[in-house]
């Protein structure tokens, strides 16, 4: 089983209910959780444990000038406009290339191949018996956060149980993430912008035809808002975690409540079980 | 020589346009005659790198000058690189004026941002 957690919104609580649904989980079973939001991934301060490192690279073109006769057709393909041909030189912008291979299969002089270029790592630790922890980190400066993402997403393998924790927003990196889920589960606060946001990552899902449901973070008592979205929309409550000081001193120390408190160990059980739910598994 | 401005309209009455990429039209102009053509922007509703997209339109047709407000950093690179020299209409003034603004030598060369 394959569960994302997102949010629409950033700090709502994602890397909250990722770590401790995957350290409950994996006192039973072999679980995998990977961090897929590879610009600022941050499970792993969960989690320290030594790491292995592997570099991912995405393909991108180096012209030859000696067989380029500057006709233009590889900057009339691009739709990215990451390659301009002037009469006497060829321009290229690497932050706006997609490394789609497409001018190099357009060139009719043979002028154009692909050289791997660093964008980024993925590193993987056991933090315990059970736990494998798969973090994807996007170098400083590049803007192309997807490659990671799958690379980090196929570093996490086919183990039975995996969690991924996604980036906030509804972009092309929540896709990324998301697709081939088996559910997900969408993270909120009852804020305007909390739930703002959750109606738009609710639309992504339902594109994306994975089954989705909510845990309301931070709530304090007064959801009748957020509740109301989910009724009308049909999406169940899968978790509510209330706005407490000593849950946040927990989470700020590094530490996990699942761990500290048996009672949230058997409410991210209990969620584990909803989400199961929502697949279509009934136990 | 070929005088690119870009505008909100097809005509020389029309509102030079300050964005460089997602600009509407360009209109070229031929300094010698005054004869003038709008063409529509073909990139001025694409999703992304329209700045070189753009670039790569004006320099293959054969433009010496540019009028515009802002030109980004990848788009000023393509032209700079062609030679094309880069000026500056922010008066919000239509295409004509800042073309007599060009003749008079007032208007301000593009600086990078």
């Amino acid at each position: 089983m394959k569960i994302a957690v997102a949010s629409g919104k950033g700090g709502t609580g994602k890397t909250l209910v990722a770590a401790n649904l995957a350290s409950v989980l994996s006192k039973d079973v072999s679980t995998t959780l990977v961090d897929c939001d590879v610009e600022e991934p941050n499970l792993h301060l969960f989690f320290p444990s030594p790491v292995t490192t592997a570099d991912v690279t995405v393909p991108m073109p180096v012209f030859d000038p000696e067989a380029c006769n500057h006709c233009g057709k590889c900057a009339e393909f691009c739709r990215y406009g990451a390659i301009s041909v002037l009469p006497n030189r060829i321009l290229f912008f690497p932050e706006l290339c997609h490394s789609c291979g497409g001018c190099m299969l357009v060139c009719p002089n043979g002028a154009i191949r692909e050289e791997p270029v660093r964008i980024g790592i993925v590193t993987t630790s056991h933090p315990s018996n059970r736990l494998t922890l798969v973090t994807g980190i996007l170098d400083e400066g590049q803007s192309h956060a997807t490659p990671i993402i799958r690379a980090a997403k196929e570093m996490g393998g086919s183990s039975d149980l995996i969690v991924f924790d996604a980036a906030p927003g509804t972009t092309c990196s929540v896709v990324e993430t998301v697709t081939d889920c088996d559910a997900c589960i969408l993270v909120t606060e009852s804020t305007p912008f909390g739930l703002h946001d959750l109606s738009l990552a609710y639309e992504v899902m339902k594109l994306l035809n994975v089954p989705s449901g909510v845990v309301i973070n931070r709530s304090d008592g007064e959801d009748a808002e957020v509740l109301a979205f989910c009724r009308s929309h049909g999406l169940s409550v899968l978790l509510t975690i209330p706005f407490d000081r000593g849950i946040a001193a927990v989470q700020n120390r590094g530490e996990l409540i699942s761990r500290k408190d048996r009672a949230w160990e058997e409410m991210f059980a209990e969620l584990y079980a909803r989400c199961r739910t929502l697949v279509g598994v009934h136990e | 020589m070929r005088i690119c401005i870009t505008s909100q309209g097809e005509t020389l009455e029309a509102p030079v346009e300050e964005r460089f990429g997602r600009a509407p039209y360009f209109i070229f102009v031929e300094s010698e005659t005054g004869s003038f053509e709008a063409i529509e922007n073909p990139f001025a509703r694409g999703a992304g790198g329209v700045g070189p997209k753009a670039a790569q339109f004006i320099i293959n047709h054969n433009v010496g000058i540019l009028i515009s407000g802002m030109v980004g950093g990848n788009a000023r690179e393509v032209l700079e690189a062609a030679g094309i020299a880069m000026f500056t209409s922010r008066s919000a003034g239509t295409v004509k004026a800042a073309l007599e603004q060009l003749k008079g030598n007032i208007l301000e060369r593009s600086e990078q941002q």
